[in-house]
């Protein structure tokens, strides 16, 4: 159950779990949908429990085949929700015209369906209707206690308003429509590339795009202009990363030329859906079967880089099109304070039909008392006598009378129900998010990025926070990684320096006249690099061995930027993963640095020697292995497998036979850096043998191109590769603490909120982290509880409630000494353990003792397990929960906690699209609660309470007139009211009016 | 929204960072009083002590007015039957005799000595003029100007007759009180000014100079008072009181002004022509003369008022000195809140 620290935090970014986008549709509107979801939510976290490594899946590049991790959860695709796609044969690939064509429709309205389908929604709105059911009643002629125009004002501005409003965001969305629909793509149409509009290219047709260009639909890609068929796609404007993303054309189709010859073949997909990090199909392809997958499938929205031209087949277009599906609403939740809200409203629902019923009581026995007296009563008048015949007038017999009254007194009390409250607090809502907004103090120069507030109804509950949760990586620290140290054959070299006059010069590789340097320096040890140079020697060797690892066993691809001189080239290093990004750095300070990357070979400029190595495998990182590995052809034509990946899954896999001194070495090592609070990897290689090889060669083409189970086969596969390993090294990264988190988490508990830290990282880099940002003191008392059965999990919660109870009863027993913190308890917790408490009896053991703890910390926890730690507090509690974290894998959290907060950082914007807030540092927690928050609550509790008094008053004047008037409800009573002041004051300058 | 200082504005065209401007910072200069005991005591004792003056000399006022009330509904018809239902059944067929005399003498003595302008109204008890029924039934229009006059919206059941339309029509009109009094003092007639009575506005704009009354009180039922067809409704001063419908079922109306002042102790003679119905819906009919002062006729309720809210807060005020001497704690004091007391406590 343990997972790669180093990976963990990688992934999230690049892959996102099944089940947190089935979790993040739950916000979605269609509830079709989100009971779907529900469902599946409730089955994922029991999949999780003992297939965690499901949630954990990496990409971390390959050639492309079958990456994806989590396929075995897929199925292979049934014939039933399959679509087949006949390559540049459109008409028949639509023959039923089931598909999508690829123009888009943002817009919501058609100028016919306008008025009807704007009104609908906003009748969605409960204020809306009421206001309307007391309009329309106010038209009744018997009933119309206010004018009849003056009543239905109001409401048809309102709904006016919020009509032109829609319409003008509607036209504009039309207008946008119409500008992307009428974008120009080459299409292959008679065999030959012509322009067309995007919204006329089918499903079916072969496009083709240029670099830079946007993508026009989902298309799987058949070739490009890379002999390799690599193509780099650019995906900000689908997930807000920057980075480049490997994809890859099969090899099969890459050697075709459609203009040439004709393409022909059959792609037999998934049905469209919302994932846009998976994809799964098969394609026919001269008489061969070949499967795809989401490195093999282009995106709608997405832009080409770095890549002269590609040419794909569109599978899905239009509105079908991963991008448009993932077009979903904002999240809704609802405040706290408007729930309470909502409660006294039916409180008063209920009292005012008693008043009424009173009144109409009261007026029905007025009646009847005066019953002989109405004909003629000056004021009452029941009889007309203007014609011959003598009618009542007006007069419907007291038990109408009676019911007319009781619906009059609806309309004249209705001012009691405090309706348009929640359009005032909406209004001040925007007020409040307006201020958050524009506030200076949250406003993050790094990523230039102001404070978001993406729900708008649960500004108030940001000051009524009790619990934080929130995230490590990239949350309270920055997710930028930085290579720390190494060691390498049992040699510790952490003595890193600034390299600024020596290092530099191992910085630099010449190039084609041209000197190329990585764009971020690193600090490097002068006796390591000095050790690095010397590679004759057997440990020179060792060391070279270890950086040609961290060099090539990876995903990441070298990119060349110009700078202002022209000698000097810079290359950026762009991957996935930000611990791979450092570690190639890294290769490169010391002097091995990557230069080219295919899907064929590697180049590598080895202390100014160019050195091409074959890539012959590639083992991606999966979650079940917990590594990836890479075979090389190396230059002396030795074939090697190198391994790196998280220490548990490569001390089981190193030969314990050799170097047994070594790897102790190294295992202690391994601690202090974990326990430095650094990330951690082992590398491991092994010289494989002809036979070897060609046995391995022959497995993994049979798995590769395996139709049921391939990622099962491929990972067996990797499985029986790696094994046997040589021990390299391991290296230590540096995940720096973000600015101000310290002092953030120190205010918080100083007002009273208790921060836990839920993550995926080992358990002494959480704890480390813990103690570096002042989460954790050397004062408290900490209980940890690892275990790996549910019995054991029983036995250590209680001893630890037991525990704390002797605490707190030592602390008692010490006049004064209770407050000092000498008590405090944090609870120290595991994934593992987590797996046999939640959804089980010793839940409620554990939320006893986490709610006695001053800190939690809970590390190598699943995204769903951090959901489950979340509504752990939230449903035994009245407490509030605020959710905080930046990557995919905090998706689940955020949605569950009572608020949600997104940190738009490293990770790519998953955390962010499912917040409600989003900011750019940890540190904004300080404003945005203590004061934002605070202010928020209390200006909206006091508008809130000022309303009802204001109602209140109004109300109780109303109802002691309507006693004065023998129950007859009428407008004037207030107009009356109003006379019987003026007149008052009149008496002042005249003195002769007595009303 | 001010203009924000140039030294926090961003270096770069495309930076995000908000405009620094004191408004959107919050830093607009507040003033959020802090409650402090001093603070506290001295606003319920301002209050206290400014309070029980002004409701002291609102009562004194209200007691100096000199009013005169007299009942005569019933006086100026004594039950002849001992059986309410029958004596009130006599009444109302006498009432509604248009040929009966319905004079009636009343003899007022004055309580104390009144000083003109001496104002007499009339007081009708469980009138609803507030009622749905009634005061709706008008029609603003076509009181304002003549050609309007076909304008009876409102109006029913007293909107036409035979097809013409009555102008003023409606209840409230209709029902126009007609009891007239007229007093002399040792027999010597008092005159009672009738000029000036109605409001200003009324004249001049709500009711017009053009309208004429026309077919008003002309079918049975007669629900009170006619109006002279010559004088147009902006004269009609008496009218325009009355339309003014009253906020309570029991109200007065002005009738005149007496411009003479009068003596303690004299005695008044009231000729009441007693024409209104009030008996059908068992209503009361008072006379009542009056002086006033600067807080209007007697009303001693906000004086009362005042006295009692002034007095509470001196109580309060008076309380908390007592507390704070007897009992001082130093203002924000942590140890006092919720999460700060010692569970030990309890």
């Amino acid at each position: 159950m343990d997972s790669n620290s180093q990976f963990e935090i990688s992934e999230s970014a690049s892959q996102v779990p099944d089940f947190i986008r089935n979790s993040s549709s739950q916000r979605s509107i269609s509830p079709v949908q989100s009971i779907w979801s529900k469902t599946s939510g409730g089955r994922s976290i029991r999949e999780v429990s003992f297939s965690e490594l499901e949630s954990k899946p990496v990409r971390h590049g390959s050639r492309g085949a079958d990456s994806e991790g989590f396929s075995a959860s897929y199925k292979e695709i049934n014939d039933d929700d399959a679509r087949l796609i006949y390559i540049n044969d459109p008409d028949r690939t639509d023959e039923k015209f089931e598909f999508a064509g690829n123009s888009i429709r943002t817009g919501k309205y058609s100028i016919l369906t306008f008025l009807p389908r704007n009104l609908f929604e906003q009748f969605h709105r409960v204020a809306y209707v009421y206001f309307l059911v007391i309009a329309i009643l106010n038209q009744l002629p018997q009933l119309a206690v206010f004018g009849r125009g003056a009543s239905i004002m109001p409401l048809a501005f309102v709904l006016l308003v919020t009509a032109i409003k829609d319409g003008y965001e509607d036209y504009r969305r039309h207008r946008s429509d119409k500008i992307e629909n009428s974008r120009l793509a080459w299409v292959l149409v008679n065999e030959q590339f012509q322009q067309i509009r995007w919204k006329d290219i089918r499903v079916g047709q072969i496009i083709k795009v240029s670099a830079n260009e946007t993508l026009p639909c989902d298309m799987v890609l058949l070739s490009t202009s890379d002999t390799t068929g690599v193509a780099y796609v650019q995906t900000t404007n689908l997930d807000g990363e920057s980075n480049l993303k490997t994809r890859y054309a099969k090899q099969e189709t890459q050697t075709k030329n459609p203009e040439n010859e004709k393409i022909s073949g059959l792609i037999k997909c998934e049905k469209p859906n919302r994932n846009i990090y998976g994809f799964q199909a098969n394609m026919d392809i001269d008489k061969k079967r070949i499967s795809l997958g989401p490195s093999n499938i282009i995106l709608r929205g997405c832009e080409l880089k770095n890549t002269e031209w590609a040419v794909g087949v569109a599978v899905y277009a239009g509105r079908e099109t991963k991008a448009m599906l993932n077009n979903s609403g904002a999240p809704s939740k609802r405040s706290h304070l408007e729930t309470r809200m909502n409660r006294e409203i039916i409180f008063l629902s209920i009292f005012l039909v008693a008043l009424c019923t009173i009144v109409s009581a009261c007026h029905g026995v007025w009646l009847r008392r005066h019953k002989d007296e109405l004909d003629l009563m000056q004021f009452y008048r029941k009889k007309d006598y203007s014609e011959n015949e003598v009618k009542d007038y007006n007069y419907y017999g007291w038990g109408l009378e009676i019911f007319f009254v009781f619906l009059m007194s609806v309309i004249v009390f209705q001012i009691m129900i405090p309706i348009s409250l929640y359009i005032s607090m909406e209004l001040v809502r925007v007020g409040q998010a307006f201020f958050m907004i524009q506030d200076n103090r949250m406003y993050d120069r790094a990523s230039n990025s102001r404070f978001q507030c993406r729900a708008l109804n649960i500004n108030e509950d940001l000051g009524q926070i009790k619990y934080v949760f929130s995230d490590k990586t990239g949350t309270l620290t920055e997710n930028k990684m930085e290579f720390k140290c190494a060691s390498i054959g049992g040699i510790d070299y952490s003595n890193a320096q600034d390299s600024t006059e020596d290092g530099q010069i191992g910085n630099s590789a010449q190039g084609g006249g041209q000197v190329l340097r990585p764009r971020m320096k690193v600090k490097v040890d002068p006796e390591l690099l000095d050790l690095s140079k010397r590679k004759h020697t057997g440990e020179g060797k060792h060391v070279c061995d270890f950086f040609i690892a961290l060099a090539a066993c990876n995903t990441i691809v070298p990119i060349t930027v110009e700078t202002p001189d022209p000698a000097v080239n810079l290359i950026d290093y762009q991957g996935e993963s930000p611990d791979e990004q450092a570690l190639v750095y890294a290769a490169a300070a010391y002097g091995f640095m990557l230069i080219e990357r295919t899907s064929g070979h590697i180049v590598l400029d080895i202390h100014g020697e160019r050195q091409r190595f074959n890539v012959l495998g590639l083992h991606e990182f999966d979650s079940d292995r917990k590594r990836m590995s890479v075979i090389l052809g190396c230059p002396d034509k030795t074939v090697k497998v190198f391994v790196k990946g998280a220490d548990t899954s490569m001390f089981s896999v190193i030969n314990r036979s050799l170097h047994l001194n070594m790897l102790n070495v190294t295992e202690t090592h391994l601690h202090t850096y974990s326990s430095k609070g650094l990330r951690t990897l082992v590398v491991g290689m092994r010289e494989l043998s002809p036979s070897e090889f060609e046995q391995w060669q022959s497995s993994y083409e049979l798995a590769s191109t395996a139709l049921m189970g391939r990622a099962a086969l491929l990972r067996k596969v990797a499985s029986n590769i790696e094994n046997h390993l040589t021990i390299l090294g391991a290296s230590g990264i540096e995940d720096k603490l973000q600015q101000g988190v310290p002092e953030a988490i120190e205010s918080l508990r100083t007002a009273g909120i208790k921060v836990w830290v839920l993550t995926g990282d080992k358990q002494e880099t959480a704890i480390s982290i813990g103690y570096s940002s002042k989460l954790l003191t050397s004062k408290m008392t900490q209980i940890v509880i690892n275990n790996n059965s549910k019995d054991s999990c029983r036995k250590s919660l209680q001893d630890a409630l037991l525990m704390w109870k002797k605490l707190t009863a030592d602390s008692n027993a010490t006049p004064g000494g209770s407050r000092t913190g000498l008590n405090e308890v944090a609870l120290i917790i595991d994934g593992t353990s987590l797996v046999y408490i939640l959804d089980t009896d010793l839940e409620e053991q554990l939320f006893e003792l986490a709610s006695k703890c001053d800190v939690v910390l809970c590390c190598r926890v699943a995204p769903l397990q951090k959901a489950g730690i979340v509504a752990l507090i939230k449903n035994r509690t009245d407490d509030m929960t605020l959710a905080i974290g930046d990557g995919a894998n905090d998706v689940s959290m955020i949605q569950m906690a009572d608020v949600g907060i997104g940190i738009s950082g490293q990770e790519g914007r998953q955390a962010v699209m499912a917040s409600d807030f989003a900011m750019g540092q940890f540190r904004f927690l300080v404003p945005l609660l203590l004061v934002h928050g605070h202010w928020n609550y209390q200006r909206m509790s006091y508008m809130i309470l000022y309303n009802f008094y204001r109602k209140g008053i109004l109300f109780c004047y109303l109802d002691t007139w309507l006693f004065l008037c023998s129950n007859s409800v009428s407008e004037l009573e207030l107009g009356n009211g109003i006379k019987n002041l003026s007149v008052k004051i009149r008496l002042l300058d005249k003195k002769d009016v007595f009303g | 929204m001010p203009s924000g200082d140039g030294s926090t504005k961003s270096s770069t065209k495309t930076s995000k960072k908000p405009q620094y401007s004191r408004f959107t910072q919050q830093e607009l200069p507040a003033c959020k009083p802090i409650l402090t005991p001093g603070l506290v005591m001295a606003a319920f004792l301002i209050l206290g002590l400014a309070f029980i003056p002004i409701g002291l000399s609102h009562l004194s006022a209200s007691d100096n007015v000199v009013q005169l009330i007299d009942r005569y509904d019933e006086a100026c018809f004594p039950a002849s039957s001992s059986n309410p239902e029958e004596a009130n059944g006599k009444r109302i067929s006498y009432i509604q005799d248009d040929k009966t005399d319905k004079t009636c003498t009343r003899n007022l003595t004055v309580p104390q000595k009144m000083k003109q302008p001496i104002f007499v109204y009339y007081q009708l008890d469980e009138f609803y003029q507030n009622h749905r029924r009634y005061v709706r039934s008008r029609n603003d229009q076509q009181y304002r100007s003549a050609s309007a006059e076909r304008k009876t919206a409102n109006c029913d059941p007293e909107a036409e007759v035979n097809g013409n339309p009555i102008v003023p029509c409606g209840l409230i009109a209709w029902s126009l009180f007609n009891d007239t009094y007229s007093l002399s003092r040792n027999d010597i007639a008092l005159p009672i000014n009738k000029n000036g009575i109605a409001w200003e506005s009324d004249k001049t704009s709500r009711f017009g100079s053009d309208v004429y009354p026309k077919n008003f009180q002309t079918r049975s039922p007669i629900g009170g008072g006619k109006l002279n067809e010559k004088i147009p409704l902006n004269q009609q001063e008496d009218l325009l009181v009355w339309m003014r419908t009253a906020t309570l079922p029991s109200f007065r109306k002005l009738y005149g002004r007496i411009e003479t002042d009068l003596e303690e102790n004299e005695i008044i003679k009231v000729v009441i022509q007693n024409n209104y119905n009030t008996y059908t819906f068992s209503g009361k009919k008072k006379l009542v003369i009056s002086t006033t002062t600067w807080i209007g006729g007697k009303n001693d309720f906000l004086g009362r008022v005042y006295v009692t809210v002034g007095g509470i807060c001196l109580l309060i005020a008076i309380t908390y000195i007592i507390f704070y001497l007897v009992r001082p704690r130093p203002l924000g004091d942590p140890a006092y809140l919720s999460w700060n007391k010692v569970p030990a406590s309890n």
